[in-house]
């Protein structure tokens, strides 16, 4: 069953498009990756499934009762303040802010909540300390849990990894696998690391200008395979063509200067 | 003036129980917003709003309601420009949001110069709407009225929406996220400061009503790494703080205003001091260890 699904869809910045009539689709418990280089609107396709970007043209559709249980948004590691006074169970029990608004006590839902989130991804020790004195990896899992808290249905992930070390990253790469296959989470992330969203994800989405792709990580491969074998063809007629021209240039100069 | 002179009349008792009261509820009132506000780098929407304050008495007294100013009339004037600064703030681009809000600020205080000018005012009266009324009888009882209910509709909306308070200032993505209306909630915030800059600038002034909003925030920054006891720290600094400038300014025939001020400011001093040799005996601890 799909919770997400894109029709040709167009989104713009200031009249300039990032992504350009985009076709796909995520099923209940799919780990989708998206990939593609700088400015090529990844985190734009993100803030528009959030609700935050409008689309210029197309459809983008989230599954109505997903969207009502709330969407797990973990941010880009630059957004939060690093010197932000609040402790690590403040910021993971404000996951549940959709479900319970009102008052200055969170209910016991909440509180069980975060206490789940916190056991699950093995911060419950750090509940009391400060987000500003935890490394970049606890801080992310702080983040993740909250997330968690924030939704049962869909993870949206913005380059969760970004700045960590390889050990931190690899965890936190874990912690995602375990609510995916664990719990059932669809996860949408967003990623630099090619390589490791092949490993992890069992869809890809490869966001270029001009052109993007779709599939499967077998397919992605093929996909590049393919592109390879072109790309390397295409250098090789690019190649004869400017050497033809090369030599008729100076043949053609040899010539008048006869 | 002596302390035991003060309160030997019934009169002026009566006049400083006004003052205090409406003093105190300004005072909590701009610290609990002043955390949010600070935390989210949106302190210039708390200093813009102080100096549309000081337009809106302009204002007042070119209605004639001259020597005391009327928050009929400031109230309107100050919830427009929240919400025009508010939408400034949000701006990208050339005419971003810390200059356009710079530009309303001196733009005010200029216009509403010139409006003194023009009607006669004196230049006290303008140095009072400044730096604060020296004379705590001005104060009413319509102003204690009006300050009491706007006040508690202002702490009402901070208790009820405490929660998401804290997600949306955290990170205003998530909060949008999970599905709060973010703008509705900085509209809200906005135009509340401004209420409460109203309420508390005729005692503190329009320039030093700002210093409320920002000082007790970050002296409570400070001292505290969570969330929710900077706000209740930020409220008892303001308080204290607001107490002690009040009596020094009544003991030493000062502007109220600057006294709380300079209190606040000494507060805060202090705090970055002990915050500092924390944060060296943490670093000397660590070494140790190592």
């Amino acid at each position: 069953m799909e919770i997400l699904k894109s029709e040709s869809l167009t989104l713009a910045y200031e009249g300039i498009n990032v992504i350009e009539n985009l076709n796909f689709s995520v099923d209940y418990g799919d780990y989708l990756c998206i990939i593609g280089e700088n400015g090529s609107g990844k985190s734009s396709l993100l803030k528009a499934i959030i609700g935050d970007v409008q689309p210029a043209a197309g459809k983008l559709m989230l599954d109505p009762t997903a969207r009502k249980k709330g969407i797990g948004y973990l941010p880009q590691q630059n957004i939060i303040q690093s010197d932000f006074p609040a402790t690590s169970y403040e910021v993971v029990i404000s996951g549940c802010i959709g479900r319970n608004k009102l008052g200055l006590f969170w209910n016991k839902e909440a509180k069980n909540k975060a206490d789940e989130a916190m056991e699950l991804l093995g911060i419950s020790s750090l509940s009391d300390k400060p987000i500003s004195v935890l490394s970049g990896g606890q801080r992310q899992k702080v983040l993740l849990a909250r997330a968690f808290c924030a939704s049962s249905d869909i993870l949206l992930l913005d380059e969760p990894v970004n700045g960590l070390d390889p050990s931190a990253a690899h965890e936190m790469y874990s912690s995602i696998r375990m609510l995916n296959q664990s719990k059932n989470m669809t996860i949408i992330m967003v990623s630099h690391d090619v390589q490791c969203a092949l490993h992890e994800a069992n869809k890809i989405l490869s966001l270029c200008r001009g052109h993007s792709f779709f599939g499967t990580p077998d397919e992605y491969y093929i996909h590049e395979q393919k592109d390879a074998e072109y790309d390397h063809k295409l250098h090789d007629c690019t190649h004869c063509h400017v050497h033809h021209l090369q030599n008729s240039t100076e043949g053609g100069t040899h010539n008048a200067a006869v | 003036m002596q302390l035991s002179e003060m309160f030997s009349s019934t009169f002026l008792i009566t006049i400083m129980i006004r003052a205090m009261i409406v003093g105190i509820l300004v005072s909590i009132c701009s610290s609990v917003l002043g955390v949010s506000l600070v935390l989210q780098r949106h302190s210039m929407i708390g200093d813009g709003l102080s100096h549309v304050g000081f337009f809106a008495i302009a204002v007042s007294a070119c209605a004639g309601v001259s020597g005391t100013y009327s928050m009929e009339i400031s109230i309107p004037i100050v919830i427009l420009a929240a919400v025009l600064i508010f939408r400034l703030s949000k701006r990208q681009g050339k005419l971003n949001g810390d200059s356009a809000c710079a530009i309303v600020s001196t733009g005010s205080v200029a216009v509403g110069t010139i409006m003194y000018n023009l009607t006669g005012g004196r230049s006290g009266d303008i140095c009072s709407s400044l730096f604060g009324s020296s004379s705590i009888i001005s104060i009413s009882t319509k102003d204690v009225i009006i300050s009491v209910v706007l006040s508690l509709a202002v702490l009402i909306w901070f208790i009820l929406s405490y929660k998401m308070i804290f997600a949306t200032t955290f990170d205003e993505s998530f909060s949008k996220a999970a599905g709060i209306k973010t703008n509705l909630f900085g509209l809200m915030l906005a135009v509340l400061t401004g209420l409460t800059i109203v309420v508390g600038m005729k005692m503190m002034g329009s320039i030093m009503i700002s210093a409320l909003i920002i000082f007790p925030a970050l002296s409570a920054m400070q001292i505290t790494a969570s969330f929710k006891w900077t706000v209740i720290i930020s409220a008892i600094i303001s308080t204290v703080c607001f107490v002690t400038g009040f009596f020094l300014a009544c003991i030493f025939s000062l502007q109220t205003g600057a006294a709380v001020v300079v209190v606040e400011l000494t507060f805060f001093c202090i705090t970055a001091l002990f915050a500092f040799i924390r944060k060296k005996a943490a670093i000397k601890k660590q070494l140790k260890k190592a």
